[in-house]
């Protein structure tokens, strides 16, 4: 159902991609030492693309997404390495107002508990007008008008009345609707949609999906979503990044990553999803074992003590994430044994 | 959706659980009420798994616990074994809900923070007087999987999710239970977790011959263990099928509603593992589940286009402001649309059917008369005016 038309994964040469990550790490201080969050990622974003971001809890997707927006900066409870690049600009070199008005116009940023995103003693209203008077220079009457137009945007009926409601009087989607108009109010070229329907019921999240997607198309602007859910990244996205302990470690075209996987991970992953395809009482495949300590993660691959095709150079070597040697479409992978992909045209 | 019939109610002797007319009301002040669970009948059979389906707010956790009496519910009965347990004295009815326990959806919240693993998988049989031998826990963790040597004396703390929902589960298998409720037990958990513990339960009613009632909101967990589906909205019953058929023969517009929802059709392959031995066992349950097949039975044609693509009709209801619709593109080309849908107020919920403010087929005689659930195929119920004739 709504599939939609993958654009290539990568454009041939061309124009510089909106977002650029270059080596990013960020470590989080604890009491037993540095957790590593995100551990060396890098990747491309081109505008009007969508970038799937996917992992179990602990995997650092959320805070890499943070990172990513320069909510997370070096203090003193962590440290951010590497480089973030918004159409050209270092969000980690921005000051604190730089950032502010990286914030107000250039990303949005829609979270997963649309109750904390919002002000419970504020209005609808007063959410959305704050940052287009602020940022957009607007008037309060041409901030109101406009706020009003973003919440058609969005799909909530009655916007007018809607202005003067509190974040309590609203349900769970009608509320995300507010953050993501919010995220919109000044055309942000990059939105950040951290877990956007997880809070959400499943006829409310394809509500969502389909509003991210319409407005995407209408606005132009990149998406990066970050969910555990596989299956909304996999409808939505173009290229999917598969995150295991705060690497990624395996990047492809969301229709090639889905039908054949090529890190064990990925696979196993996939695996163990219930699937409403099959018989009732068929067994799962769980991954056994847990995520390592990342305090003190392992030396090689970081999933080779639960992996199926694990070898003894799997735990010595860490694998770099390289693109796949034979032509096709660009998809990268960082494993030393790879899962046999799957004989072109089988089925 | 009517749920105050009991068409799809069985007789016979091997009932461990028998539901009727289950009604959950709570006080909301200024004289009104919340009509949580409204009239709702179910049976479970020795062996059965049953899965309640539903969004939140359609009663399924307000149902779940008003069988475990807690609270008791507004009226209905219930009984286990063939023993009544509404409206007996507290400690008469703690002696005969043993045999029944809970799995909740927090399992770290469910467990207490200052008690020791060991003690907490005794606790069961410790209250009912009789501290079980060190072997027989040892062999109860064992059983759902950890090493009793290793989380002996942790605290829950301690655990990771999983390893606290497989506590909770030895707890309730402890005072060896005829049935298990499970409110969400896999929500909160990642999904490789998830699936060591749907597996674990899967084993579990196997070892121990238990029946299990399955309360969830994802439609392929919740297939994926029941053996029959019963399907709420609103407090109400909407249709009840067997688990097998339910993606192919579902036929109550909520029902539809809720699978074409689901964005499983986007994930490729049946199972990633199958795939390396070269087969690409591809199903394709989305579309597959969205045409309703030429036999099904009663399978109405109409409630296709409406559910699964082509003109988007006018969804009484749906607020959803024109330009919502008018500018959907190829993504949702299901008919919903992405204006928002409100689930209506429980406290007043709508007259006839309820689902009648969402439902893309509902007629004035939905407003009028509440549908009741009738027999619509083997082992199939729906209760709806406007379908599976």
């Amino acid at each position: 159902m709504s599939q939609r038309p993958h654009a290539p994964a990568r454009p041939p040469g061309g124009s510089a991609p909106l977002l650029v990550v270059e080596d990013l790490r960020t470590e989080i201080r604890t009491p037993r030492g540095n957790l590593k969050a995100v551990d060396g990622v890098s990747l491309t974003l081109d505008a009007g693309e969508t970038l799937g971001l996917v992992g179990e809890s602990g995997s650092g997707k959320s805070v890499l997404g943070r990172t990513v927006m320069g909510l997370y900066t070096t203090g003193p409870a962590m440290t951010v390495s590497g480089r973030v690049l918004i159409d050209g600009a270092d969000v980690h070199a921005l000051g604190d107002a730089g950032r502010r008005e990286l914030w107000g116009a250039g990303v949005g940023m829609v979270f997963q508990d649309p109750m904390t995103a919002l002000n419970p003693v504020k209005k609808v209203g007063v959410h959305l007008t704050e940052s287009l008077r602020r940022h957009g220079g607007l008037s309060r009457a041409a901030a109101r008008a406009r706020a009003e137009e973003l919440l058609r945007l969005v799909g909530i009926p009655e916007p007018a009345r809607r202005l003067g409601q509190y974040p309590h009087e609203l349900s769970g989607g009608m509320r995300q609707r507010v953050v993501i108009a919010m995220a919109l109010a000044n055309e942000p070229k990059l939105l950040i949609a951290d877990e956007p329907t997880t809070a959400l019921d499943v006829t409310v999240q394809k509500q969502i999906l389909d509003l991210l997607g319409r407005l995407q198309d209408e606005l132009g602007m990149a998406i990066t979503l970050i969910s555990h859910n596989l299956q909304v990244v996999a409808g939505r996205a173009d290229r999917v990044a598969v995150m295991y302990a705060g690497r990624i470690v395996e990047l492809a075209g969301a229709d090639v990553l889905f039908a054949a996987p090529r890190h064990p991970y990925t696979e196993a992953l996939l695996a163990s999803v219930p699937r409403l395809g099959r018989p009732p009482h068929s067994r799962l495949e769980a991954i056994d074992g847990a995520p390592p300590d990342m305090v003190a993660p392992t030396e090689g691959c970081r999933f080779a003590p639960r992996c199926r095709y694990a070898r003894e150079d799997c735990h010595r070597v860490p694998p770099v994430l390289a693109p796949e040697a034979a032509g096709g479409r660009a998809r990268a992978f960082a494993c030393h044994h790879p899962v046999r992909p799957v004989v072109a045209g089988g089925s | 959706m009517a749920g105050t019939g009991s068409a799809h109610m069985r007789s016979g002797q091997d009932r461990v659980l028998v539901v009727d007319n289950l009604v959950v009301e709570y006080p909301a002040g200024r004289g009104q009420k919340v009509h949580a669970v409204s009239g709702v009948s179910f049976d479970l059979l020795d062996g059965e798994t049953l899965g309640i389906l539903g969004e939140s707010g359609c009663g399924k956790s307000s149902a779940g616990r008003a069988v475990m009496q807690l609270p008791p519910p507004t009226s209905g009965s219930v009984r286990l074994d063939g023993a009544e347990l509404t409206g007996l004295a507290p400690r008469a009815l703690r002696t005969r809900r043993r045999k029944m326990q809970m799995i909740l959806q927090d399992p770290v919240s469910s467990l207490n923070p200052r008690r020791r693993v060991r003690d907490l998988v005794a606790e069961g049989p410790s209250i009912w007087g009789t501290r079980p031998a060190r072997e027989r826990i040892e062999s109860m963790i064992s059983s759902v999987g950890l090493d009793p040597a290793v989380v002996w004396d942790r605290r829950p703390h301690e655990l990771s999710g999983g390893q606290c929902q497989r506590i909770c589960i030895a707890r309730a298998l402890m005072l060896d239970p005829r049935a298990l409720i499970c409110d969400e037990p896999v929500s909160s958990l990642d999904v490789s977790v998830q699936a060591q513990i749907l597996n674990l339960l899967e084993e579990t009613k196997t070892r121990y011959g238990l029946s299990m009632v399955f309360i969830a909101h994802d439609l392929a967990v919740v297939k994926n263990i029941s053996d029959r589906i019963m399907v709420m909205y609103l407090g109400k019953v909407c249709e009840v099928t067997p688990s097998a058929r339910m993606s192919e023969s579902a036929l109550h517009p909520y029902t539809r509603l809720l699978l074409a929802s689901v964005p499983e059709a986007d994930l490729g392959p049946g199972g990633g593992i199958e795939l390396t031995t070269g087969e690409a066992g591809r199903e394709a349950p989305g579309d597959a589940a969205l045409a309703l097949p030429g036999g099904t039975p009663g399978g109405l044609p109409d409630v296709v286009p409406v559910l699964s693509g082509g003109t988007a009709p006018a969804w009484p209801g749906d607020a959803g402001p024109a330009v919502g619709r008018a500018r959907t593109g190829g993504r949702s080309a299901d008919g919903v649309g992405d204006g928002a849908i409100e689930l209506p107020s429980p406290l007043n919920p709508p007259s006839g059917c309820r689902f009648r403010t969402r439902c893309p087929l509902a007629t004035a005689r939905c407003a009028d008369e509440e549908p009741l659930l009738r027999q619509v195929g083997d082992g199939h119920y729906l209760a709806c005016h406007n379908v599976g004739d």
